[in-house]
């Protein structure tokens, strides 16, 4: 299969367009969108290239319907995903808990601008870290992934379908105007370097039978997709092994949630991705995501500079959460900073994981600039 | 006994038989599309692994789901043809089939109505209209008569109902036709070819809602509200010559449009090969 990109080098692009790309490699051959500043650069790539490797990419009327669209296409078997920006990604929260409950395999990037509201279309934000965990009603988990350059906007995309696929679950990538927008060499590989997860089909009709049980054990069920025959039935409503509404059987709805909650919890160290910097004898923590940790790198090397021990910890993943490392973390510093682009959401995730064990102070920043690395440097020598 | 009565129904083979019986009210509209869509898929052969039924929320949505023995989606309020859309783009040689109320449709639901229907995409929508919210408790619906009385318009209703099918006809769906529960065979006589159309089709089913509507308005038992619907049901070649107010409160029953224009999964392959051809990828 020939690509409509170049493969097995590098390229200059944008985030927005290492998304794309990165979706086609994946296997996404479902794409669903509405426009919107700054995530509608995914999506007039994904209609350039879809038709160039048999996919199908579609302006639905609104947002609500390209999540919709997506979760009906993963039923019938294909990678689906959507993009948008916050005023979407708010009119999409309903149909995520619906994919969440559902257990539907897809991709959805928020590329984050400045809120609330119509807010600050053309400007990089992370306001949307709490909504992306909990932005949907009721007792649910789910993926979110957050990258901090086009490479890993690419790389993530790629993790993002094959963990989709593995656990059965929607994956929200979270980047941001920034990331989108900005243009960075990006290594585009080769089909054959790129491993693929599909989902597991079920292998007999028993397992066909229980699209919502749990027959290996893993807390994933295999997914009985439509077409093949199996008459599966699937409801957002609380629902048995079998698919059966079962709405006031308050086991059933605690089985059913803890499971979804627990397929990902314990599978918690294969999802969880984060790297650090200078962090083995670090006094001062820097803990940060996405674009940010790149004026937080800088800031750590200009503060060893100065004698002062600080490190970073950068989190590639912002769900599920992993509190121990951070209280952990905490158990080794004197202090922990959060630097982001908002008035505080990760900083409560970090400071709960702290445990009290370390100060955990909060380095805001709105308004849709990026946090320079001296003032970053600047807050902790004061 | 249950289990009895179901034995003697034909188209029992096509219901979840361990979901009956029905949640449906006693004397409820519901029972009669069901019984009509099966009879239209049993005529026409159709094999249920060969279908994709997908509802919305509300007592009609219930209809396909959990009743209709095949691949269903139920799925959130109002959103149930966005869902199909996708299904369809996935699966272009199943029929796809929403089955939902007027409030889910046409109200919450109205926008992915208007544009599935321009974009002609080769979904069949059974669109049961009994002019209110049942499952909720019987409020106001865009579909509700003028001056009808409901739990949120208690003292008369003061909107004006919303034309589906004409609606629907001028954006642009291949089919579309208007029947009554009291017209069950013509009724199953257009699921079919609605089910056979290729593009968008619509079937809008009149029905009764004797708890909730009925009951309120002066029609407490469903050979009641029949008779109001065979009373007042006007032929759509008739419908032509009367004028607006000769139609006030008049049912237009028949096919409103039955033609042909590009469907849309049929044009997504039909690009696919031309852009593949023009980029020189054809055949690999």
């Amino acid at each position: 299969m020939r690509y409509p990109f170049p493969v097995g080098r590098s390229d200059f692009i944008q985030g927005d367009e290492a998304i794309a790309r990165a979706a086609i490699l994946a296997g996404c051959r479902f794409y669903a969108g509405y426009p919107i500043t700054p995530a509608s650069e995914i999506f007039e790539a994904m209609a350039l290239y879809m038709p160039l490797v048999d996919g199908v990419s579609i302006q639905m009327e609104d947002e609500i319907a390209s999540i919709a669209a997506i979760i009906g296409a993963s039923w019938a078997g294909a990678k689906a995903m959507t993009a948008t920006s916050g005023p979407g990604f708010s009119l999409m929260m309903e149909n995520l808990g619906y994919a969440i409950m559902t257990e539907t395999p897809l991709v959805l990037v928020d590329v984050q601008r400045g809120g609330p509201s119509t807010g600050q279309p053309t400007l990089a934000a992370q306001g949307d870290i709490m909504q992306a965990i909990w932005g949907t009603h009721g007792d649910h988990s789910l993926i979110v992934l957050s990258p901090a350059t086009v490479q890993e906007a690419f790389d993530f995309t790629i993790r993002a379908f094959n963990l989709a696929e593995k656990y059965r679950t929607p994956v929200v990538l979270l980047t941001d105007a920034e990331i989108a927008h900005m243009r960075e060499r990006v290594y585009i590989p080769n089909p054959e370097e790129v491993e693929i997860v599909n989902r597991k089909l079920p292998q007999n009709e028993e397992e066909a039978r229980l699209p919502f049980g749990d027959p290996h054990g893993d807390g994933v069920p295999p997914m009985p997709i439509f077409g093949k025959g199996y008459r599966t039935y699937v409801t957002g409503l609380t629902h048995d092994e079998r698919g059966r509404p079962k709405t006031v059987d308050a086991e059933v709805h605690e089985r059913l949630i803890r499971r979804i909650i627990e397929k990902l919890e314990r599978n918690k160290e294969n999802i969880i991705s984060y790297e650090t910097y200078a962090l083995d004898d670090a006094e001062i923590a820097i803990v940060s995501t996405g674009i940010v940790s790149r004026s937080a790198v800088r800031a750590v090397k200009i503060l060893r500079e100065k004698g002062v021990k600080a490190g970073l910890l950068k989190l590639n993943t912002l769900w599920p959460f992993d509190f121990n490392m951070i209280e952990e973390l905490a158990e080794q510093v004197k202090k922990i900073y959060v630097p982001e682009m908002n008035l505080g959401q990760l900083y409560h995730l970090v400071k709960e994981g702290a445990n009290g064990k370390a100060e955990v102070e909060l380095m805001p920043k709105i308004g849709g600039e990026v946090h320079t690395p001296m003032e970053i440097v600047e807050r902790v020598v004061g | 006994m249950a289990k009895e009565i179901y034995s003697t129904y034909p188209m029992v083979k096509y219901l979840r038989k361990e979901a009956l019986p029905t949640a449906l009210c006693p004397g409820c509209g519901g029972g009669t599309v069901l019984n009509a869509f099966a009879n239209a898929v049993d005529q026409l052969k159709i094999d249920p692994k060969d279908l994709v039924v997908v509802s919305g929320i509300g007592c009609s949505a219930w209809i396909a789901s959990p009743y209709f023995l095949a691949d269903t989606l139920h799925t959130t309020h109002g959103r149930a043809i966005a869902f199909a859309t996708g299904v369809k783009a996935g699966l272009p040689d199943k029929k796809v089939v929403v089955i939902s109320g007027d409030g889910d449709l046409a109200s919450i639901g109205g926008n992915h109505l208007l544009h599935a229907a321009r974009r002609n995409i080769d979904i069949t929508v059974i669109l049961v209209n009994n002019f209110i919210y049942g499952m909720t408790g019987g409020q106001v619906a865009p579909t509700t008569p003028f001056g009808a009385k409901t739990t949120t318009s208690p003292y008369r209703n003061i909107e004006h109902p919303l034309n589906i099918s004409e609606t629907i006809a001028a954006a642009g769906a291949s089919y579309v036709a208007r029947w009554t529960t009291a017209h069950v065979y013509q009724l199953i006589e257009s699921i079919k070819k609605a089910l056979q159309v290729k593009g968008f089709s619509l079937v809008e089913v009149v029905s009764q809602c004797p708890i909730q509507f009925g009951r309120r308005n002066q029609m407490k038992n469903p050979a009641e509200m029949l008779r109001w619907f065979l009373k007042n049901s006007v032929p759509v070649s008739k419908a032509k010559n009367m004028s607006p107010e000769e139609l006030e409160g008049k049912f237009v029953i028949g096919e409103f449009v039955s033609r042909q224009r590009p469907e849309f999964t049929e044009e997504i392959n039909k690009l696919i090969d031309e852009v593949q051809e023009n980029f020189g990828l054809k055949g690999e």
